[in-house]
């Protein structure tokens, strides 16, 4: 009885997710199979089944049946290919265990399909059928009610900021009414990485730059986005939209974190279906920004030889590529790139929910040769990225192949060149 | 044959009320397709565009046709044979001087052909490229996973046109009205099957292309 109203839901959301660039892309394809040599799941493990337009097929089955005069003729007679339970739940693992939502394959296409964004919207069909890896319904369900897909509360922020004021001195304003930046900040940066925390206000003093943290919406991740549920995601972008409308600010900064940027720069403004009254900045924009006007000035090179890894989100998927290259060229000599790098990069594999999601600890760890063999190709001392959550899967793929190698986050990495004699006459005002 | 009393009997009919329906299908069955994708429209989209949608939409078309080089070292035969085949095909298709005539005779406008012993060339060249092809689809693990029996049927009914016109210009079939015939019942075939397969690709694969490429232009990502 269940799974007859699930599988009926699954397919209405499904059936909701199809539009003209779905029904071109499905009637494009040609079987050519090259978007498997795109996707690290497939590359890592030679197994075809991860090949990205084989994880669309129960949304092929729908959009077939449904929305094409010969579909619907052939659903009429009974040879289309129906999509059930079975079919969902032999997918789900393909489609949450096997895919970071990269956009790679997207990249690729000869047809010029955008494989991802169709992956995306079987999700939501997933969600609604209830074929959800436990891992992410853990996480959204802390999100929804907790604020924070870790579970992390307000507490655990302003215990951070205490321990931040003490150690540098630097106030971290919170609840600023008025202020023109409101920063959002991901769970793992407060827990993980609190360093990013520090960097912004060491950065913002010297830049002069009004800016504060809301109490009532500083988690940037969310977790409907990873999951596939326009409801939970619409939920949680809307408490952001509330903050900074409460404060007043002008813009919302977007963390070091890619789906973060995904789900609040481009998704949030649908979610919630209307425009925003405020602009949102990733931070990587905001610090070139800064730098290129003359506010942030920097000093002194890091002599090691580094490379950047860029997080899907914030450059194949946000359009964010010039400014961490031309923020780096400013801090580091001997600077170096991947091979595919920027917009053709490869996932670190944990994106998209895969590292909520503890079934695919084995396949995203095989997954993530493919960044293994990128970095033994240019032998770098440094990686350098600007996404919490790949910063923790690359530091535990490192760690994983006995390399030893630091993970740093851009924003610190310039915080800690910041001319020296603005953070003295800094500490001074205080 | 009880059907037609000749082999000339055999071609009026072909070149007539056959070519008739079979392009009157293709017609009306791209124009369905086509109509199916843009009827089914966008949402409008609420988040603050950084750049414009329709030339990275056009430049896009363009600039699919170009593989990465990471796709293309770790994938060359499907690039390469891809690349040669569809040359090949369009050289076939438009640049043998009867094919022009033919769409001069139906829509009034010509271009300059080329000799046909380079045709000829050509037709060789694409269907062994088209053998490649097949071949790489039944060993290669990907493809062999991914491809259904329409892939198949795709294939065989692309195949036979160009057999069969090698064959009619080489009087391979006696006498010439059934060669010709033949030669144009196959295509007719492949008319009638082109809307309801993925040859559509064919058509629809502009409209693919520009709605990503506009979609990258809107998040200021070079396509």
């Amino acid at each position: 009885m269940n799974d007859t109203l699930n599988i009926t839901k699954g397919i209405n959301a499904l059936k909701e997710q199809i539009d003209a660039p779905t029904a071109a892309f499905f009637s494009s394809c040609v079987h050519c199979g090259l978007c498997a040599e795109a996707c690290l799941f497939y590359t890592e493990t030679n197994d075809p089944k991860y090949t990205p337009i084989n994880k669309v097929e129960p949304l092929k089955r729908v959009w077939e049946s449904e929305y094409t005069l010969f579909g619907r003729l052939k659903k009429a007679l009974g040879l289309a290919k129906p999509v059930t339970d079975e079919l969902l739940a032999e997918w789900e693992p393909l489609i949450y265990d096997g895919c970071t939502l990269c956009g790679r394959c997207s990249m690729v296409c000869p047809v010029g399909n955008d494989i991802s964004t169709m992956i995306r919207k079987v999700r939501e069909g997933m969600v609604a059928s209830d074929h959800v890896p436990e891992g992410l319904v853990g996480a959204s369900t802390r999100a929804v009610k907790i604020g924070s897909p870790m579970g992390i509360r307000l507490k655990a922020l302003q215990a951070q900021i205490k321990h931040i004021e003490r150690d540098t001195g630097l106030k971290i304003p919170i609840d600023v009414e008025g202020a023109d930046y409101m920063a959002l900040l991901s769970s793992m940066e407060i827990i993980n990485f609190p360093e990013y925390i520090e960097s912004l206000a060491k950065i913002f003093k010297q830049a002069n730059v009004s800016w504060t943290l809301s109490s009532e919406a500083f988690e940037a991740t969310n977790s409907g986005i990873q999951i596939g549920s326009s409801d939970i995601a619409r939920e949680l972008v809307q408490r952001i939209v509330d903050g900074a409308e409460k404060l007043k600010v002008k813009y919302v900064i977007s963390p070091e974190c890619g789906h973060a940027f995904t789900a609040i720069r481009w998704d949030g403004p649908n979610l919630i279906g209307k425009s925003y009254s405020f602009k949102v900045v990733h931070i990587l924009e905001l610090l070139d920004e800064l730098q290129q006007s003359g506010r942030l000035k920097t000093q002194g090179m890091e002599d090691k030889k580094l490379t950047f890894h860029d997080p899907c989100q914030i450059v194949r998927k946000g359009g964010v590529e010039a400014q961490p290259r031309r923020l780096l060229s400013q801090v580091a000599s001997q600077f170096v790139e991947m091979s595919d790098p920027g917009k053709m990069n490869w996932c670190c594999g944990g994106g998209g929910g895969v590292s909520a999601n503890e079934r695919a600890d084995d396949v995203r760890l095989k997954a993530f040769n493919r960044k293994k063999s990128q970095l033994e190709e240019i032998n770098v001392e440094v990686l350098v990225t600007a996404c919490a959550n790949c910063r923790l899967i690359l530091e535990e793929g490192l760690e994983e192949n006995n390399m030893d190698m630091p993970v740093v986050g851009l924003s610190e990495l310039i915080s800690e060149h910041l001319l020296e004699e603005n953070a003295v006459e800094g500490e001074r005002d205080e | 044959m009880e059907l037609f009393s000749n082999a000339n009997d055999f071609l009026l009919w072909v070149r007539g009320d056959a070519f008739n329906i079979a392009l009157g299908l293709f017609i009306i069955g791209v124009l369905v397709r086509i109509l199916e994708i843009f009827l089914l429209g966008r949402k409008k989209d609420f988040s603050e565009a950084r750049g414009t949608q329709w030339g990275p939409g056009l430049r896009n078309i363009v600039s699919r046709s170009v593989v990465d080089n990471g796709t293309f070292k770790r994938a060359p035969f499907v690039v390469v044979v891809g690349y040669i085949w569809h040359i090949c095909f369009f050289i076939v298709l438009f640049l043998f001087i009867p094919h022009i005539e033919l769409i001069n005779a139906l829509l009034g406008i010509q271009w300059p052909g080329l000799a046909s012993q380079l045709v000829d060339a050509a037709t060789v060249v694409a269907m062994v490229s088209l053998v490649a092809m097949l071949w790489h689809r039944l060993t290669h693990p990907v493809l062999k996973f991914l491809s259904t029996y329409e892939d198949y049927v795709v294939w065989f009914v692309t195949f036979l046109p160009l057999l069969t016109g090698y064959m009619a210009f080489h009087r391979m079939i006696d006498p010439y009205p059934l060669a010709l015939g033949l030669h144009i019942l196959s295509v007719e075939l492949l008319m009638v099957i082109f809307p309801f397969t993925k040859l559509m690709h064919a058509f629809t694969l502009f409209i693919a292309r520009w709605y990503t490429g506009a979609m990258m232009g809107r998040k200021g990502i070079v396509s």
